[in-house]
């Protein structure tokens, strides 16, 4: 009995030290995304880091419905499970107001972020507060809503030619707000199964706030005022009512049923040819590429969201910047990460892999623009794009958007101009109740 | 039988007693409750009263009845309780109808029995997410299966904002409706033969015996599979999440979720908890007095 009780205690201690002479030999840092192709790429991308020098990598993902639920509650642990999260864009004031994010003010300036990266998405994945020249973040995956559309009906002689007799215009890709629902009311033919436009609805996180965005901004609209929380006058103006009243419009157009959907319906819209127009994160475009899984791929086009009536032309801002967290173990090689994800080099290979970098060298250049189809229009869309409020109350005034802007589009209840006063009210609230702008 | 804790057992031979025995099975259940239910119930109960974000690294402020006066003055919160009793309501008298009938169709010698009692409990074997996800499909107004078969053409079963909460309510009744036609079937195989023979020979009618003999003896154990649903029909999350995000199919537990872990507004989610519980307490309570005169009939 002595000699088995010795024998395993042996073998635990041996285990042990083995693991341990490992463990202590291998440097890794693990970072945490959501589960999408990027987040694939981003391994494949950490795996040439590990062959340059000898830190593994580890993407570790989540389904986008958790992806904020797990990051916060690691965070609120303060658990050191991540050395890196590519976190959303409205995180920023909740993770640095709540200590979770390593400040990266000094990093960004020592190594010249701001002058390598679009001024848009450094603007918006790592400033926090807004114009305060502190920053939190790297941009690492530029994302904006944009378009896509069937090319052949879109070319297809005789639906040209009605078009044209119809509205008295060439169908074309729409350059502004009108022609889009124009062309939505065209195409839309339930007796044919077939649809005008497909657009986002979903209220459970940011889809119908992302969607609502896209025309709120090209009408030259605004959420409110980021410097001193002023809404009211700002979100319910007239440029604002009549934005909501179009995504309503365009709403009448889309499939039957279409009252939660977001990326995954969107680009299904366009692979079981339910829908001319299809809106959806460039992001998600690569898979309407691929024949393997959309039929059409050879006659999906894309194009960047249209101007409104008065020319303003914006988009609502997807995508992520990268942030070292608080409770790492692994800061100071958080850094050196991303010391080398930030060379120009490292962006030439993150967009080559399928990653949208935000770097204006590589997007600029004739290489990238030409690389896909929706490269020219994801080049055109990140240097105009705006986002949402990244306060750290931002799901609050998210979820009070939810909550009026949902009955207005999608069951038709009352007006633009009730729900968009009714929702200032709402965040004029939210702001007081939390001391901002007072 | 009756078990006695004896000190000169064989046990207590060997250095423990039977009673030491017993604590040894029940301290760590006792400990387990007491971490992990009794000890966060109190522990919440404290945030009720605070201003706590679990997401900021801030100090819980005592703010008293605050959040729960806002709570209980919010139009949101009270539209949300409105259609959780409403989707209690539908659901459970739904499964009660449905398990009931069901149960009584069985309750009688017929072919394949045995099989057919367990092809129709598969249902409640699903996970809620799967179900609600292959519900979503048979539902799609453009390529489900229901509105081909009813000939319903485009209906709109989750996007027409009055129809949806039914639509949920009729998958839970799909899925749960074997759970109360199996208590049922307990309870309608206990009914003794012989008073169906005396009602036969008094000429009793069907709908005679049936509201006199069968539903007062099968009544309490109905009820058991009332509270039970009830309970689980006012706490409903994964199918309503799953199925739609329409405003009106947006049951307290969603709210209170979206309120706690997607908002992080941990103090006023703990007094919702807390107020979502009390309901639920009073509610059982009501119909555990009315089992128990039920009992007594």
């Amino acid at each position: 009995m002595r000699k088995l009780v010795t024998s395993v205690l042996a073998g635990i201690g041996l285990t042990l030290a083995c693991g341990t002479s490992v463990y202590a030999q291998e440097k890794s840092l693990t970072i945490f995304w959501a589960e999408w192709d990027p987040a694939n790429y981003l391994q494949e991308l950490g795996n040439e880091y590990e062959k340059e020098t000898g830190v593994k990598i580890t993407v570790e993902t989540t389904p986008w419905s958790d992806f904020q639920t797990k990051a916060f509650t690691e965070f609120n642990a303060k658990g050191s499970a991540y050395d890196l999260v590519v976190g959303d864009s409205q995180w920023l004031g909740a993770a640095s107001e709540g200590g979770h994010y390593v400040d990266l003010t000094d990093f960004v300036k020592e190594n010249k972020v701001l002058d390598k990266m679009a001024p848009a998405t450094v603007k918006f994945y790592s400033e926090y507060p807004g114009n305060s020249g502190k920053y939190w973040s790297i941009p690492a995956e530029g994302d904006a809503v944009g378009w896509s559309y069937r090319k052949d009906w879109f070319e297809d002689p005789k639906e040209m030619s009605a078009f044209k007799a119809k509205y008295g215009y060439d169908l074309a890709v729409p350059k502004t707000f009108k022609e889009l629902t124009d062309i939505a009311e065209f195409f839309n033919r339930p007796d044919q199964n077939r649809y005008g436009i497909a657009i986002y609805t979903q209220n459970q996180y940011d889809g119908l706030a992302m969607g609502f965005e896209n025309a709120l901004f090209s009408y030259g609209a605004d959420l409110g005022d980021f410097s001193t929380y002023k809404v009211d006058g700002i979100i319910n103006s007239d440029k604002a009512i009549a934005a909501a009243e179009n995504y309503r419009k365009l709403f009448g157009f889309t499939p039957p049923g279409w009252t939660n959907a977001f990326f995954v319906e969107n680009n299904q819209a366009i692979t079981e040819s339910l829908a001319a127009i299809s809106m959806n994160y460039f992001a998600f475009f690569p898979s309407l590429l691929n024949e393997s899984t959309n039929p059409h791929a050879k006659n999906t086009g894309f194009f960047a969201n249209p101007a409104g009536p008065d020319g303003d032309q914006f988009a609502a801002l997807g995508g992520q910047g990268i942030s070292v967290v608080s409770y790492s173990n692994n800061k100071e090689e958080a850094i050196k990460f991303l010391q080398w994800f930030i060379k120009d080099d490292t962006q030439k290979k993150w967009a080559a892999l399928g990653g949208y970098t935000c770097n204006k060298a590589v997007l600029e250049s004739a290489e990238f623009q030409n690389a896909t189809p929706y490269n020219k229009a994801f080049y055109d869309t990140m240097f105009k794009v705006k986002d949402f409020w990244a306060v750290p109350e931002y799901a609050e005034l998210l979820q009070q958007l939810n909550q009026r802007v949902y009955p207005y589009i999608v069951n038709g209840d009352g007006t633009a101009k009730e729900m968009l006063d009714a929702l200032a009210a709402d965040w004029d609230g939210t702001f007081k109740k939390y001391g901002r702008g007072q | 039988m009756i078990t006695t804790l004896d000190s000169s057992s064989r046990a207590a031979s060997r250095g423990l007693s039977d009673i030491s025995i017993r604590n040894l099975f029940i301290i760590p259940t006792i400990v387990f409750l007491i971490v992990f239910n009794i000890f966060p119930l109190i522990y919440s109960l404290g945030y009720s009263f605070t201003d706590f974000r679990a997401s900021t690294n801030a100090p819980a402020n005592f703010v008293g009845l605050k959040n729960y006066r806002e709570l209980l003055n919010d139009p949101y919160i009270w539209n949300n309780f409105a259609v959780t009793a409403k989707y209690v309501i539908v659901s459970v008298l739904g499964q009660v109808v449905v398990g009931f009938g069901t149960a009584m169709l069985l309750n009688r010698d017929i072919p394949l029995k045995g099989l057919i009692t367990t092809l129709l409990l598969l249902p409640m074997m699903l996970s809620m997410a799967v179900v609600g996800l292959f519900w979503k499909l048979l539902y799609d107004p453009s390529w489900g299966v229901i509105n081909w078969v009813l000939d319903l053409g485009k209906f709109q079963w989750l996007g027409d904002p009055k129809m949806a909460l039914y639509a949920v309510a009729i998958t839970d009744i799909w899925m749960w409706s074997p759970f109360v036609m199996l208590l049922s079937l307990a309870g309608l195989s206990a009914v003794p033969k012989h008073l169906y023979e005396a009602a036969a020979i008094d000429r009793a009618g069907t709908l005679y015996t049936f509201f006199r003999i069968t539903l007062p003896l099968v009544a309490p154990i109905l009820m058991i599979a009332v509270i039970f649903r009830t309970m689980e029909a006012f706490k409903t999350f994964d199918l309503a999440y799953v199925l739609s995000t329409q405003p009106s199919t947006e049951v307290i537990s969603i709210r209170l979720y979206k309120m706690a872990f997607q908002e992080w507004q941990t103090g006023r989610s703990c007094a919702l908890a807390y107020i979502v519980l009390i309901m639920v307490l009073a509610i059982t309570n009501i119909y555990v007095k009315y089992l128990n005169k039920v009992k007594e009939r």
